[in-house]
């Protein structure tokens, strides 16, 4: 079986673009273009310049004494939150970005839930001189305001999802929406690794530098280059899709992935989309979904705005169905303590999205011998000011 | 003979109104395509609600919002219609976003729908070669017809295509934009209506999105069989409610 993409847009069943004609000359443009773009080796040279010397990659792959002691197994965390703006989002905005320059676009329009997708958005744009408008659920405006600030000094407009849930699904909402009213000069930068083909491969295929760094850091390190298990948050999956995308194929490595349980699983205040979801479309792909049995997409809740979405990426839908990867979900309470503990032991501050991957200590026991590589997808200085309510510090 | 077909053979230009279903108030539905009937609408458009429809601007969205939280469900309206050919002749399409068809299961959706006498669907994120590969033969079984979109962007090359797939008419949306937000129509869409149909498809072609009055009734069927009108009937629901709808098809047909 193949857990990459095939020549249909489809991970196993899921995947696809089902799309409003209206959309489909846009998507039809990058999906004719993007593979031939991104293979050109002027492409090429440019990306990995600017993540070089831009960005600041390649990020360290740090071994956690203090954290493989505690937990009595070997962890390696994947130092995405080093990268400029705090994340690993700005590797896919850097590659679309340059994909939307050589495809002659001059407005660029993102969707954002914690911000981080939004602040990389804006950056390249600031970097490349391009318009920029992010669509940011009314919600998650006040509970992310220093990455509002942010996208706002780098020349962004942050325009409010006021519909539904007022979160990162209707973000989403208002930037199909938006790209249907300007369908020439506009290019989408979708931050996660959802919507229809061709995103989700090309995000994945953006986000790969990390699993690609992960094996040579891990050879220099450890000698060999697989890990036994790579582990990673997942909302619509772009840092997990990353992580596992040079591991896919190869059994010996492990898949993980944490979803959000928000308030627990069944407490009807969750994002845990493999558990609760059934498949569907959403946001023009077929998906592991959380719906109404009536096909109407349910409003997910997590603390953490990153993940708060009710579907996630078509290939992690496929990992899930089969069996490839592991899925775990963490709530909110077991993430804010993982969070806390990492900041305690190793004086890293995580972004809360990725505080959920850390909390798999609580759900799964490694062995002594067992190399853990655990995608540190963000910094938490934008959630600061959450800590330090939930601890009350 | 499908309904719709008999209907597009008429010779004269035709007035298709889509409300959303459970709008204003939960139990309008056999009301307002009543009424609708009445007052001289020549095809009706039920709208099935989505929780995020994507191809749709603010007006429709409330009203599918609101729909919803009337509590409309796919069940609700198959119940509330399944009489509805004692009392109305006109074609009648269910227009809706794939999801909700899809959880319903496709084949059971169809197999309902001919059991009740709607005539057509229009699903605008079912894209025509999905449609074409995995369900068209169902739809063929159940005699409906499936309605596709184009815009001014679709290229010629996908319109004769969509048009070889189609057996009723093609829903030529006026303007790249989503439902509600235009007002008026300028010399490029009138351009682009004569360009289609000068291509002489096979399918007549019926104008949506951006007609409200007389005036865009009248430009939009200067070239084109019909027109559609949606966000425009529903702010006149918001207003008036549902008394006076013939008011309301009266100042478009005049």
């Amino acid at each position: 079986m193949s857990y990459n993409i095939n020549n249909k847009g489809y991970y196993g069943e899921f995947g696809g673009a089902f799309i409003p004609e209206m959309l489909y000359p846009n998507v039809e443009e990058l999906r004719q273009n993007y593979l031939k773009v991104m293979a050109e080796p002027s492409f090429q040279e440019e990306f990995h310049q600017l993540l070089k010397d831009y960005v600041g990659r390649p990020s360290p792959l740090y071994f956690a004494k203090r954290l493989s002691e505690k937990y009595n197994t070997k962890v390696y965390l994947k130092r995405e939150d080093l990268n400029h703006t705090g994340a690993h989002k700005v590797n896919n905005t850097i590659g679309q970005i340059l994909m939307a320059k050589r495809l002659g676009k001059t407005r660029i329009i993102a969707e954002t839930g914690a911000g981080q997708h939004g602040v990389a958005t804006a950056t390249v744009c600031a970097l490349m001189g391009l318009q920029c408008i992010v669509y940011m659920g009314e919600i998650d405006i006040a509970r992310q305001a220093p990455n509002v600030a942010r996208m706002k000094m780098l020349g962004a407009e942050v325009r409010p999802a006021l519909s539904g849930s007022r979160t990162l699904k209707d973000a989403t909402n208002e930037a199909i929406r938006d790209w249907i009213n300007n369908p020439v000069n506009t290019h989408y930068i979708i931050g996660s690794a959802i919507g229809p083909h061709p995103y989700p491969d090309m995000v994945t295929r953006f986000q790969s530098i990390i699993s690609e760094e992960i094996k040579w850091q891990l050879k220099e390190k450890e000698g060999r280059e697989n890990p036994d298990y790579v582990v990673a948050c997942i909302g619509g999956g772009s840092n997990a899709a990353g992580t596992y995308y040079h591991f896919l194929d190869n059994k010996d490595v492990g898949i993980i992935a944490v979803e959000a349980a928000g308030k627990g699983i069944h407490s009807g205040e969750s994002a845990a989309t493999s558990v609760l979801g059934k498949e569907g479309i959403i946001h023009g792909c077929k998906t592991l979904l959380m719906q109404t049995i009536d096909g109407q997409i349910t409003e997910p809740y997590s603390i953490s705005a990153g993940l708060d979405y009710p579907g996630v990426g078509p290939l992690h839908s496929h990992l899930y169905k089969s069996g490839r990867g592991e899925f775990y979900s963490a709530t909110d309470d077991e993430a804010m303590q993982a969070g806390l503990e990492l900041t305690k032991l190793e004086g890293i501050i995580p972004a809360i999205e990725t505080s959920h991957a850390l909390a798999i200590f609580k759900h799964k026991t490694f062995q002594p011998e067992d190399i853990v590589v655990i995608s540190l997808s963000g910094r938490g200085d934008k959630d600061l000011q959450n800590y330090i309510d939930y601890f009350k510090l | 003979m499908n309904r719709i077909n008999q209907t597009l053979n008429k010779d004269k230009k035709l007035l298709s109104i889509y409300f959303t279903a459970g709008y204003p108030n939960l139990d309008d539905t056999v009301s307002i395509i009543q009424n609708l009937e009445k007052s001289g609408v020549d095809m009706i458009e039920i709208g099935l609600p989505f929780s995020d429809p994507l191809a749709d601007g603010p007006t429709i969205q409330a009203s599918s919002t609101a729909a919803l939280k009337n509590g409309m469900t796919t069940e609700k309206l198959f119940e509330q219609i399944k009489d509805i050919r004692k009392s109305v002749a006109i074609p009648l399409i269910i227009m809706g976003y794939f999801n909700p068809v899809l959880q319903y299961g496709v084949e059971a959706f169809c197999k309902k729908c001919q059991e009740i006498g709607i005539d057509g669907l229009i699903l605008p994120d079912l894209p025509a070669d999905v449609y074409d590969a995995e369900y068209k033969t169902i739809f063929e079984k159940y005699g409906l017809i499936n309605v596709f979109l184009i815009t001014p962007q679709t290229s010629e090359e996908r319109i004769r295509y969509i048009d070889s797939i189609s057996n009723g008419f093609i829903y030529m949306v006026s303007s790249v934009s989503t439902t509600g937000s235009q007002s008026g129509f300028g010399e490029a869409q009138t351009k682009y209506f004569e360009r289609i149909s000068k291509m002489n498809l096979k399918n007549p072609q019926i104008v949506g999105f951006g007609i409200s009055n007389n005036e865009t009734f009248t430009q939009a069927t200067k070239f084109a069989k019909g027109a559609i009108i949606g966000s425009a009937f529903i702010k006149f629901l918001t207003t008036n409610g549902i008394s006076n709808i013939d008011k309301f098809v009266k100042s478009i047909l005049k």
